[in-house]
This record gives C-alpha cells, structure tokens and sequence, in this order.
C-alpha cells in the first residue's frame, strides 16, 4: 500500500495531490508542468510539502502533521532519473555498488552479478560512464538503484532522454524488473505507450492535481480522460493470451476475452499473458462484418459510450464481449452511420498498427511461477457502465 | 653557478614557508570555499569581500593589520603565545601565516569555481542512494573538485614564493628566520657588488615558478583523466 499527498505552493503553481494505491507499479502521469516530477521528489525526500504524508507499506517517511521527514538517505530508496546521474569519477561496477555499500549488503558480489545479467551490464562493469551509449547508462542507473535494495523503487521518466531504439532496448528489462524484483515502482511518464505497457495502476495528474488515480486498463478506457491523458497516442489496453506463431507469415495469434488477434510475431511462448495497447485512432468501425478486406483483425462489438460531440473526432468506447476497445472517428462518420449506445458494430484493426511499442509482457505470467499474482487489478470488474 | 649558504637558507625557507602556507590554509580554504559555493547564509556578501581584501589591499597594509593582530602584543597573537605558545612575529611561521593570508583568496577562489560546477544533482542522486552528508561530500563532491583544489593549492604555493609586502612588514627580514627569497633579492640589491646575488636568486626564483606552474598543469590533467570527464 502506497499512499501519497502533497501541499506546497510555488509561485503561480500549487501541488495538491494525494492518492493511495494498493498497485506495485504505479505509473504517474500527466504533461510537462503538471507536478508529476515534484510529486516523486516528495517521496524522495528531495523536497519537504508544507503539508502531507508519504507511507510506503506501512513506513512512514513523512508526516507534516506528526513532523516526521526523512532525509532521502534514510528512506531506503532506489531512484532512477531521466538523465541516469553517474558519478563520472567512479567505474560501472563502483557505481552499481554504490548504494550497496551504505545498504550494508551482505553477499554483494552475487547480487551484482544477479543484477548485471538481469540489466545486460556485465560486459560493461569496467568503464566509466563517459564510455557509455544512453541506453547503457540509463541500465546501469536501474541497476545501481536496485542493488540498494530499496523497499521503493522511483523512476522519473527514465526513456524520456532515448530515442525509440534505445527505449525498445530498456523496455524488456523494465517488465524483467517489474515481474521480478518484490518491490513497488511508481514510475513518472508523459508517454502513454509506456504507461499503458508497464503500469497496474496509473495516477493521472493536471495542474498540481491529481485529475484520476485507478486501475490502468479501467482508466485508459475512460473517454471522460481521453483530452488529458494525450492526442494521438491514446487508446485501450488489452491483456491477451498468445495461442500460437504463423512463421510463414510473422504472425502472431492472441485470444482475448474480445476474441482472436493477429499481431506480428512476438517473442513469447504460446500460454504466455501479453498486454497490447491498441491506439484509438487505429479502430476502425463498420456496421456489417466486412468482406475482401486486407485487415486481420475483425471483432464483434458494441457501441458502450459516444464521447462529446463537440469536436471533429469523437471517441466512441466499444464493449467487446467485455472487454472495451476505443475507437476515434470522425463526427461526420458517427452521424453517416447513425451510431448510437448499443449499435452492434464490427471493430477493425490492421495488424500492422501493433507496433513494437505497443505489446509488451504482461503482468500475469502462467509460464513461470514465483511471480506474485496480481490478477485482482487486471481483471477489475469493468465499471465503466456503472459509472456513467 | 654556485649559490652562498646564506642564499641556500633563503630558498629552503622560502619552499618551507609556501609549503606550510599552503597546507594550514587548505582546510579552511575548502571549508570557506564550499560554504560559498553552497550555502545562502548572512552575512555572505561581506566575507566574501573580507576574503578578497587582501587581492585588493596593498600587501604592506595587509602585513602591519597582521602585526596589529597576531603581533605579540595583538589580541590574538597575545593569547596564542599565552595559552598555546605559538608565535608569529619575527618568526617563519610569522611568514608562513603572511603568505597563507595573501594566497587564501587565490585558494579559495579556485576551489569555489570548481564546486560551482559540479552538478548538485549527482548529489541528490547519492543522497538517495544512501549516502548521508558527510558520505555524499567525501565521496562524491570532494573526488570531483580535486581539480579545483589542486590548481588553489599551486596558487597558493606560487603566491607565497612571490610575496614581499606583507611579510616584510609583518615579521621583518631576518636572514634564517624570516628572510624569503624575495627579501634576500631585495635586500642584496641594497648592498653594493650584490647584483651577481641577487641574479643567481632571480634564475632560481623563476625556475621554482615555472616548475609550479608545469606541476600544476600535469596534476589538473591527471585529475582530469582520472575523472573520465566527457571532452
């Protein structure tokens, strides 16, 4: 359990957010200026509110009220920021230990090593940080920050500062990371791909306030959030099973509760969960099942919610057999095919719309044990329909 | 060129005095340069300007305010011969405090600048590593400012090779005590056939500048590549 708020004014901003959340990668949210930043460095430690509270699992860490504050070195963190902060005097295999060392780590040797062939960094133990590219860099900060053995583990946007490539390298390590270490992660971004491939639960803040704070495949499903959460890039999350490989042709068949997908070969076993963000702008809608078509992927749906009409596009938030798919169109084609809640429709998704951004390891893993389950936020009760 | 034993004495003391000038202030230096580089306090502005005094001062005024002060019947200079026995006026160590005086700025000034730019956010970052304070100083700050205190230290050095002023004027020119290289070229140009003396010191005395300075620039480069700084 992690519980969060925050009061402090600067200048013409004011932060005021609070949110607790029972999720272990907790994803914040929000446009440059809306104080998902400075809210991490509340947990840190590296600013004191005039008002507030940070308990992590039961530690508290401050408490304005009862004026607790913890300096960030009694705080047993692990810290990750966008520009990977290595000591430029120290080598790799120093700056991984760094932490361990004031951790008072026994068998710190092993745990290196574990670390260093989770994150790839073996090869790298002996240079120095001016001898590494920014994908190495930003490895070797995750590393040095788990080998602290923290009890959080806080990332402030960690891709941010990569090109594509470089956060494709990261990805497979963060999801490793986040099946793999016990520990909680809240995790700053403004990308939505990320936050919608990583996160259980996703705190969504504008303005120095927190806007929606809830389970991440309920929340990028809500057309209300559609406008703050991003343009172009926005659209639901779907946990998915993989049944099986087309190697002929590169392909990949999922099953969801929604029905079958074909997406392009992954590398994941048949049996193993995945999760794919499908952007809205890449559904399509037709009234009658389509034939001679080139796009894979046909599901039957129907017409949950239509999104304010005031705009040209309009969102409209598809129920799939229980699972929800949002779709933008354009108002004139909500109009010219007279959609209303509760239209039958088909969805249509180009398989190649599934870029590598888009899918990812889901958190559920049926391959491999010891990885806690944490089905009760994946599989939340769809309340979108209650809701409005 | 063979050198007096007179002169001999005037060189190994006037490397005695740079030496113990530049170490004793070294602590205070790095104190006063990291509370300037880091700290807001009251009062800032003005030792600062303190500090600068004695660049701006003539060094005869800097000298005589030492005697007012550490002279033996000075407030300070009395109670430090009383309590703890030390000595300033008319000694070496009378010297080594003028010199020290007269290259504090220097010193600290270079080490401020370096502090300056290191990135307070690399401390941040051990801080929440778990490094307390003192660790985030010691092993973070102080490896990355060694330049700064390396090129504050040559100054110093080569400020207390150079000074006259302040020395002369505090603890007079005393040969074997008190007589630096810059009062014995003085004072052998006073006396009539000493040019060829004073001559063989100015040679040494350029030498001894230029090995500082060669000293300097080798050591900030080693520094520099033990960094590993990005160029």
């Amino acid at each position: 359990m992690i519980e969060v708020s925050a009061f402090q004014k600067f200048g013409d901003f004011t932060l005021d957010a609070s949110f607790a959340a029972e999720g272990r990668f907790i994803a914040l949210f929000g446009h440059s200026g809306s104080g998902k930043t400075t809210l991490l460095n509340v947990v840190a430690g590296l600013l004191r509110p005039e008002r507030g509270r940070v308990v992590i699992d039961g530690a508290t860490l401050f408490d304005a009220d009862r004026r607790i504050f913890l300096p960030p070195y009694q705080r047993q963190l692990g810290a990750v920021f966008q520009e990977g902060r290595l000591f430029p005097h120290l080598s790799v295999r120093q700056n991984l230990l760094y932490g361990a060392w004031f951790a008072r780590l026994s068998g710190k040797d092993a745990k290196l090593a574990r670390v260093a062939d989770l994150l790839g960094i073996e090869p790298l133990l002996s240079r120095y940080p001016n001898r590494l590219s920014g994908g190495e860099k930003q490895r070797v900060a995750i590393g040095r920050a788990i080998l602290a053995s923290p009890k959080i583990l806080l990332m402030d946007e960690p891709l941010a500062s990569l090109d594509d490539p470089r956060k494709q390298e990261i990805m497979p390590y963060l999801e490793r990371l986040r099946d793999e270490a016990r520990i909680p992660i809240i995790y700053v971004s403004h990308s939505v791909a990320e936050v919608a491939r990583l996160s259980d639960t996703l705190v969504i803040l504008a303005g120095g306030k927190v806007r929606a704070a809830g389970p991440t495949i309920e929340l990028m499903q809500r057309l209300d959030l559609l406008p703050v959460v991003d343009g172009g890039e926005t659209g639901a999350v779907i946990d998915a099973v993989v049944m099986s490989h087309d190697d002929a042709y590169g392909l990949t068949a999922l099953a969801s509760r929604a029905g079958q997908w074909k997406v392009p070969r992954l590398d994941a076993a048949p049996g193993k969960r995945v999760r794919m963000q499908i952007k809205a702008r890449d559904v399509m809608i037709a009234l009658r099942q389509p034939d001679g078509m080139s796009a894979l992927n046909v599901i039957p749906a129907v017409v949950a919610e239509i999104g304010p009409l005031d705009a040209p596009s309009v969102e409209i938030k598809l129920d799939c057999g229980g699972e929800a798919l949002v779709a933008r169109l354009t108002r004139y084609s909500v109009e010219r095919l007279s959609l209303r809640t509760g239209t039958p429709v088909f969805a249509i998704v180009k398989s190649v719309s599934f870029d590598r951004s888009a899918l990812g390891v889901a958190w559920l893993k049926s391959t491999d044990g010891g990885c806690r389950d944490r089905s009760t936020i994946a599989k939340a009760p769809r309340s979108s329909s209650k809701r409005k | 060129m063979t050198l007096s034993p007179d002169e001999w004495t005037a060189i190994r003391l006037s490397l005695l005095v740079a030496t113990v000038a530049m170490i004793a202030s070294l602590p205070f230096g790095l104190a006063i340069a990291m509370a300037l580089a880091r700290r807001d306090f009251w009062g800032k502005a003005l030792v600062n300007g303190i500090l600068h005094l004695p660049l701006v001062m003539p060094p005869v005024v800097t000298g005589y305010l030492l005697l007012l002060t550490f002279g033996r019947k000075g407030p300070i200079g009395a109670f430090l011969d009383e309590h703890f026995g030390i000595v300033f006026s008319f000694r070496w160590t009378g010297a080594a405090l003028a010199c020290a005086v007269m290259g504090f700025p220097l010193m600290v000034r270079a080490i401020r600048l370096s502090a300056e730019a290191v990135d307070t956010k690399l401390e941040a970052a051990a801080g929440t590593l778990g490094a307390s304070p003192f660790w985030v100083f010691l092993t973070v700050t102080l490896p990355l400012i060694v330049p700064g205190i390396i090129a504050g230290m040559i100054l110093s050095f080569a400020r207390s090779m150079g000074e006259f002023g302040a020395t002369i004027t505090f603890v007079s020119n005393i040969p074997g005590e008190t007589q630096t290289l810059p009062s014995a070229i003085y004072t052998l140009t006073q006396v009539p056939g000493g040019d060829a003396g004073a001559l063989r010191l100015t040679a040494i005395s350029i030498v001894i500048s230029m090995a500082a300075l060669l000293l300097s620039e080798f050591l900030a480069r080693r520094a520099g590549r033990g960094l590993h700084v990005a160029t």
